[in-house]
């Protein structure tokens, strides 16, 4: 069966995990060159070592290379709005880990199919991945007046992009929650925890309802299942026990609140277990390039039977 | 010791905490009046977990605290208002509100191994012309060098002065002073402290500070804070005159203040009882202890079993998710070891 080439743009913490996941996890993609900037990386340095194609000049070599279709970008956002303009002129799909958010939003089990037709999609943030999906798993049984999450890492598992813009985080990941997860406002909330040993990544749901008209079972059903198909491709991703419901008192009154408490543990590819965030991110972009990986093969056969 | 310090209130700031955030645009104008009528300073006002706090995590605020703040820009003739900032929970877009608003300072507060994150907001504050004070919480959790490390980092972005606070209550005199001694060594700007009073020495450590030469002290009327509260202001000041430090601040002002406003809506949580002293030992932020009341009767476990969990998983500021987590999980063991 033929493969997929793809090209890995960006040679640090998350890049390197991402090409692990990639030879470790057989799909339909083939990663044919890791490009970075800086040609003393670690990551350059290990994909070399595994027989990979790599390039210390940027984007450039990407550009020159027609059988490269898909591009995973984990730079930074600034340097992806510059990427996206030059990879539009191509016909390569791109998968933007970073912030900018230059395509849409793009959550596995939630939209999956909804950007099929896209050249450019955006993975949100690593809260905005563990917990659009939960959002979800409650307003497509009851709807929710306000989400609000809470997203804890480990101090050392958040790089300086991060921690020189949190705006943007805070901002990327609500939009998620409400244009992916359905709430109908939300806000996200970042913690970095520095104890020692490095706590594993842990993120709280509530999910504000407009009244006692629901149904729990429903609910906490749908929220497993949720779960389920976030472990297909994230398997330290799991609840911290069931869903439960808090009355608490709010700007619209005194209202149920659904609460939601999940960790998620890396698979230590690269990365260490702790940083769960860091894995999701890389595993669901696997994800989404798996499936465009696969509708170009279908595509194909189709052309040419 | 006689240089005097700048007293900063924080009563309708931290205050909050005590009360869940239900301070009123009345309450606000009234404190707000008397404060600044005595010659206080500077005065802190905003949802306890600064800017944009009101959330699910934190507690709603009552009153939208852009009219609060509004109200007190208006109230005061002469003293500063100032509000907390919490990165993450707050972004630029809330700083440049409450700064057209008129707050003159603005204090960011983060976990003291985290200061990188307040980066952008102290030079967005510089830029739109205001103070900037770097708040280093939970600062018991950290030796004195990290913490010395972690406040020059605020001062190259801009800081105009760096606070060791004591979220946790959980700081003795001793260890007041090598902190606040270990970022006088390195800093050009002004050292303060922010003390809470879970082991009874919220005044003591504020003398210990002033000692190792902190230039800036925070209070709260009769203590009204998070948890076990804060050092009184009004003593704070009954003690700089007998020690000769004369702020100008008037002291029957305050006393009156504290009596007549406050205690009528002073909580009974703000004491040394057994739950904030166990918070204070274990070294627990100090405005989880109404979260982790309700968490103990939501799953009916003991506040104090809860603290001394949260100690050991060193949960900082903003984490009052866990206290779920930890509750329900106590829940769960005393159900095994009944059954």
């Amino acid at each position: 069966m033929s493969k997929v080439k793809v090209a890995i743009l960006g040679s640090g913490n998350i890049g390197t995990d991402l090409m692990y996941k990639m030879i470790k996890y057989k799909g339909h993609m083939e990663v044919s060159l890791v490009a970075g900037i800086d040609p003393a990386s670690e990551g350059l340095r290990r994909a070399k070592e595994l027989g990979i194609a790599t390039s210390c000049h940027g984007i450039r070599e990407i550009l020159k290379e027609p059988d490269i279709k898909i591009v995973f970008d984990a730079t930074s956002a600034r340097a992806h709005l510059e990427h996206a303009k030059l990879l539009r002129r191509t016909d390569k799909l791109v998968i933007d880990l970073t912030p900018a958010a230059v395509g849409p939003y793009l959550v596995p089990p939630v939209n999956q199919k909804e950007h099929l037709h896209e050249k450019n999609v955006n993975m949100v943030s690593c809260t905005g991945q563990a917990t659009t999906p939960l959002v979800y798993a409650v307003t497509r049984i009851v709807p929710v007046k306000y989400a609000e999450v809470i997203g804890t890492a480990a101090s050392k598992a958040i790089g300086p992009g991060t921690r020189q813009n949190v705006d943007e985080f805070t901002r990327t990941t609500a939009s998620a929650l409400v244009k992916i997860g359905g709430a109908e406002t939300a806000r996200a909330i970042p913690v970095f925890n520095p104890a020692e040993p490095p706590i594993t990544m842990t993120n709280t749901v509530y999910a504000v309802l407009h009244n006692d008209d629901f149904d729990m079972d429903a609910i906490t059903q749908s929220v497993y299942q949720m779960v389920e198909e976030v472990q297909n491709y994230v398997p330290g991703f799991r609840l911290k026990g069931e869903p439960i419901v808090d009355y608490r008192e709010t700007p619209w009154g005194r209202l149920p609140v659904i609460v939601i408490m999940n960790e998620v543990e890396g698979a230590g590819d690269f990365l260490p277990v702790y940083a769960g965030n860091l894995d999701i991110m890389t595993a669901s972009a696997r994800k989404v390039g798996e499936m465009y990986a696969e509708a170009l093969l279908e595509n194909k056969e189709e052309v040419q039977p | 010791m006689k240089k005097i310090p700048r007293l900063t209130d924080t009563t309708l700031r931290d205050g909050s905490h005590a009360i869940s955030y239900r301070f009123t645009p009345e309450q606000v104008r009234e404190i707000v009046a008397k404060l600044d009528e005595a010659g206080i300073p500077v005065i802190e006002v905003s949802h306890g977990a600064g800017l944009n706090g009101s959330t699910i995590q934190q507690g709603f605020s009552l009153y939208p605290e852009f009219d609060l703040i509004e109200t007190a820009v208006k109230t005061a003739k002469k003293a500063k208002i100032a509000s907390l900032f919490v990165p993450g929970i707050g972004t630029s877009e809330e700083l440049k509100q409450a700064v057209e608003i008129g707050i003159k300072v603005i204090r960011i507060a983060v976990h003291c191994t985290e200061a990188d994150v307040s980066e952008q907001y102290f030079r967005l504050a510089k830029e739109l012309g205001i103070e900037a004070v770097g708040f280093l919480m939970m600062a018991h959790s950290q030796p004195p060098e990290v913490l010395a490390e972690q406040a020059r980092l605020m001062e190259s972005y801009g800081a105009d002065c760096v606070y060791v606070v004591d979220s946790a209550g959980a700081l003795i005199p001793s260890t007041v002073k090598e902190r606040i001694a270990a970022l006088k060594n390195v800093l050009q700007i002004e050292v303060g402290f922010h003390a809470h009073n879970n082991l009874g020495l919220a005044i003591g450590n504020t003398l210990a500070a002033m000692e190792a030469g902190a230039e800036q002290i925070d209070g709260t009327l009769r203590g009204l804070g998070a948890g076990a509260g804060n050092a009184p202001t009004e003593v704070l000041v009954a003690v700089l005159n007998k020690m000769d430090l004369y702020t100008g601040i008037e002291l029957d002002i305050l006393m009156d203040a504290s009596e007549e406003i406050v205690a009528p809506i002073m909580p009974d949580t703000v004491k040394i009882d057994r739950d904030n002293l166990s918070s204070g030992y274990a070294g627990v932020y100090n405005s989880f202890l109404l979260h982790v009341r309700h968490a103990a009767e939501k799953f009916g476990v003991k506040p104090v079993d809860i603290m001394a969990e949260l100690g050991r998983r060193h949960a900082i500021a903003g984490q009052e998710d866990w206290i779920f987590d930890v509750a329900r999980e106590l829940a769960e063991k005393n159900k095994i070891a009944k059954s």
